[in-house]
């Protein structure tokens, strides 16, 4: 028997709310049966991956360093999807940051350069992932192009020539032919914050952006313009905003937060350029900007479930060799977990009657 | 089709019968025991105000909304619909007044989408002409929605719900957007129909033509039913008392003010078309001064659209001196920077242009007045002011919704439209520029815009309005003038025309031809033009 999506006109707020946690416990039984399938236990997993990583002061800071790339990610993809445009491509906006930003870490590296470097090379990330994330934006207002494939695209043109950097003009002559450039000098590095573990100055950055960007979109025009435009685009034409000049704003908001958040991991976490430089940060963080709905402060909590999942997975990966797809799988189902909340709250599903019985 | 009739009362039987129906909205009592027969072969008119609950009661006829109490019968016996497919199953065909169809796809695909089962198109193609010789109801199935004009749409709405061969068929609003031609073509398919034993349920404003058209009106006013009358031994005064509840002013016409300076200037403005939307327009030559009303009249889809995008700013101009907007040229600007020369627009569609449907009515508020003194400040919305001026509009033009700040898209028509109307007036216009002022607007509520309009004439704002509702035009504009295949008549003043001139000018094919637009083609644009 047929089924059919209709709208429902009245969703309280108590729902809208409500489905993002929905969401999570569907994933959580989802997770078990595949614990189950797997032969292992699912409470013992289900301890490991998120209850044992809360437990430890060292994995607590942990979480907020992996948290922080997802936050900064998230929140520029709020941006780009607010205004109805799917950048998918955050993941090649976060390498080119991480390129352009690292170009002038091993420009300057044995040099005396002072402290200004560091600034300096944020300032980059964020203009080499907005350059990256407006390549989509001119295709599609000039051509019309899906930015949704554009983007995307575009993260593999990026990873690759990371990886020809690295295996090439950027290799580390002293490095064994290890695929990977020098160790940043300190003024190139990012600061920490404590003494002890790897919290670090970008974790104040992304705190800054997700404040600034709660009010960009909700108390300025510009983010009016950008709900808007998502919302009814001839109405925003109406109203006098140019509908391309919030694609080219939103995908270079979107790929500078995403080009910082890969340089501040470069100068952070990993001190020298390498290979691969993100767990597929860019991707879960689409998962975030959903599941905190599009709103900063809402993406910070999404940020910091996500950052568990992917620390539970390493711990899992250790003590109970289970592999890292596990962590994947789990973001997966979380995100389709979402969407079908998100449309089960929206709509109602009814049968359709087939023939008529007049 | 017999038609069966009804021992007791000697009527034909009915079809479709409501029998007390109740629906609450919360503490909105939107149908009170509201009663309504439709009968075999019968027009039967559901005449009643913004918010009379005509909208609940025909959802609740179809199945889109289920009554609290009270119950529905079909044929004499107890039917329940539980969603619309189950009400057209049975034979209840409706057209809403805002038309379901895609765009981008030609008219046998929306037929298509509609129906059950997986009928190739070519036959479907066939059973559509045949539907349309049939009833006279001019449509093309191999046309794309995207380029047929609210007439035609509405035309494939109605085609759509006659294949599914129904008894009762309803029409919300049908000809708020009609010609007085198209709406004469639609009269004559409703008779055909009725002949044919089935049933219409004909909802409309136009006191006129349900005194011309129908059989028995019912009246609805605050959710209950007041009369059920015979419309032709009615006079429309009559009508519209039982309606309001009480005498419905006239709008006032007489100009008792000055005719001040040109507030809009068009000087050749010429607009390309751009394919399948929007027309394109030839020599436009217009002059409204302060103080006067200009009526636009004609057909829906010759260039009304595309003249309302290119003077809103929408679309610019090419040349930018060839719109001069109180002595500024204009024809470069965008809208923003013409509504900072005060200019104010309503466009025709209420949902999705003139008002973002999803989103709160006080940011709808934002959509027109953000480059207003006051409201933004240093790219910082000012939330106080919004909503200041989203209390003003509220009370000063009578807008009604339930809760205290919902979205665009729960209002009804009339209260939507007055929100549009009064967030433009309120900003002091000199020029407003009002795109069909009152399509699908309840009779109360049109002669409130009207009045309002009327009055900022009288204050020395340049009115220009664009509407297919001549009787509206002839009721209160100072000029008319008629845009037919891109050509704009020189207004010409309303006393030194007439319905019979500004009718042949509006391109003369409509009812003569039955293939439509097609037959307009042919015509020499301007032809009847005599008027200028």
């Amino acid at each position: 028997m047929p089924l059919k999506l209709e709208r429902q006109e009245n969703v309280s707020t108590l729902r809208l709310a409500a489905a993002p946690v929905v969401a999570l416990l569907v994933t959580l039984v989802v997770g078990a049966i595949m614990f189950i399938a797997l032969g292992q236990d699912p409470v013992r997993a289900f301890t490991i991956y998120f209850i044992e990583p809360l437990g430890d002061p060292w994995t607590l800071q942990e979480l907020v360093v992996k948290a922080c790339p997802l936050l900064l990610i998230g929140i520029g993809l709020a941006f780009c999807y607010r205004a109805n445009r799917w950048n998918i491509g955050a993941e090649g906006q976060y390498v080119a940051g991480a390129v352009l930003g690292s170009w002038l870490a091993l420009a300057t590296h044995g040099t005396d350069a002072g402290p200004w470097v560091m600034p300096a090379m944020l300032v980059l990330g964020a203009v080499g992932g907005a350059l990256w994330g407006l390549i989509p934006a001119f295709l599609r207002v000039r051509f019309g192009s899906s930015e949704i494939l554009t983007s995307l695209m575009l993260v593999y043109v990026a990873q690759l020539g990371l990886d020809y950097l690295v295996r090439g003009p950027w290799r580390d002559p002293a490095g064994f032919n290890f695929p990977q450039s020098v160790t940043f000098d300190d003024v190139a590095l990012m600061p920490l914050l404590f003494e002890e573990g790897r919290l670090h100055g970008g974790i104040i950055v992304a705190l800054v952006a997700a404040a600034a960007a709660t009010f960009v979109l909700g108390r300025t025009l510009v983010g009016f313009s950008i709900e808007i435009g998502g919302s009814a685009p001839r109405a925003a034409a109406f109203a006098g905003f140019d509908e391309r000049r919030v694609t080219y704003g939103v995908f270079a908001v979107s790929g500078a937060l995403a080009g910082l958040a890969g340089i501040i991991e470069v100068a952070g976490p990993i001190g020298q350029m390498q290979p691969t430089i993100s767990p597929g940060y860019g991707f879960t963080a689409i998962i975030a900007a959903m599941l905190g709905r599009l709103h900063p402060v809402g993406i910070l909590v999404a940020s910091l479930v996500l950052a568990l999942t992917y620390i539970g997975g390493e711990a899992a990966q250790i003590s109970m060799r289970m592999p890292f797809d596990v962590t994947r799988v789990f973001q997966g189902t979380l995100l389709i977990a979402i969407l079908a909340a998100d449309v089960l709250v929206r709509y109602r599903i009814r049968r359709v009657e087939g023939t008529s019985h007049a | 089709m017999t038609v069966g009739v009804d021992a007791a009362t000697d009527l034909p039987a009915s079809i479709l019968e409501a029998v007390g129906l109740t629906k609450r909205f919360g503490a909105l009592v939107a149908n009170d025991h509201v009663s309504l027969a439709i009968r075999a072969g019968e027009t039967h008119a559901l005449l009643g105000e913004n918010g009379a609950g005509k909208s609940t009661l025909v959802k609740m006829m179809c199945g889109l909304l289920q009554p609290d109490s009270g119950e529905l019968l079909y044929d004499g016996a107890p039917a329940f619909f539980p969603d619309p497919a189950s009400s057209r199953a049975r034979g209840v065909g409706v057209v809403f007044q805002h038309f379901a169809l895609f765009d981008a796809l030609t008219v046998v695909e929306n037929v298509a989408l509609g129906l059950p089962g997986h009928e190739p198109l070519p036959a479907l193609a066939a059973r559509i002409e045949e539907c349309v010789h049939r009833y006279g109801l001019a449509v093309e199935p191999w046309r794309r929605v995207g380029e047929l004009s609210v007439g035609e749409r509405q035309r494939v709405e109605i085609v759509r719900c006659l294949l599914g061969d129904p008894r009762v068929l309803i029409l919300d609003e049908p000809t708020s957007v009609l010609t007085p031609d198209e709406s004469e073509n639609l009269f004559r398919t409703v008779d055909l129909l009725t002949g044919e034993g089935r049933a219409v349920l004909f909802i409309s404003h136009k006191l006129d033509e349900v005194r011309r058209l129908c059989h028995r009106a019912t009246v609805l006013r605050g959710g209950k039913f007041i009369a059920e009358v015979d419309p032709k031994q009615e006079s429309s005064a009559g009508l519209a008392r039982l309606m309001v509840g009480a005498d419905v002013p006239r709008t006032p016409r007489l100009v008792t003010h000055e005719i001040g300076e040109p507030r809009l200037l068009v000087r050749k403005l010429d607009v390309a078309g751009d394919g399948s939307r929007g027309s394109a327009l030839h020599e436009i030559d217009l002059e409204i001064r302060a103080g006067e009303i200009v009526g636009i009249a004609g057909v829906a889809g010759n260039g009304q659209t595309t003249l309302f995008e290119v003077l809103s700013g929408e679309k610019l101009a090419e040349d930018p001196e060839s719109i001069v907007i109180d002595k500024v040229p204009a024809g470069a600007l965008g809208p923003t920077e013409r509504r900072a020369l005060r200019a104010g627009f309503v466009p025709e569609e209420r949902l999705g242009h003139a008002a973002a449907p999803d989103l709160p009515l006080s940011d709808n508020v934002l959509l027109t007045t953000h480059g207003d003194a006051g409201i933004v400040s240093y790219g910082v919305i000012r939330r106080g002011a919004v909503k200041d001026y989203f209390q003003r509009i509220v009370k000063g033009f009578d807008v009604r919704f339930g809760g205290r700040d919902p979205k665009a898209r729960r209002l009804s028509g009339g209260n939507l439209q007055k929100f549009v109307i009064g967030r433009e007036v309120l900003r002091k216009p000199v020029l407003l520029v009002v795109d069909q002022p009152t399509w699908g607007v309840d009779a109360a509520a049109a002669a409130f815009i009207r009045t309002t309009l009327r009055e900022k004439a009288a204050e020395g704002c340049a009115v220009l309005v664009i509407s297919q509702d001549l009787d509206e035009l002839l009721e209160f504009a100072d000029r008319i003038a008629v845009m037919s295949e891109g050509h704009l008549t020189a207004p010409v003043p309303v006393a030194e025309t007439s319905r019979e001139a500004i009718g042949l000018a509006m391109g003369g094919a409509h009812g003569a031809h039955d293939v439509g637009r097609d037959g307009a083609a042919q015509t020499p644009a301007g032809e009847g033009a005599d008027a200028s």
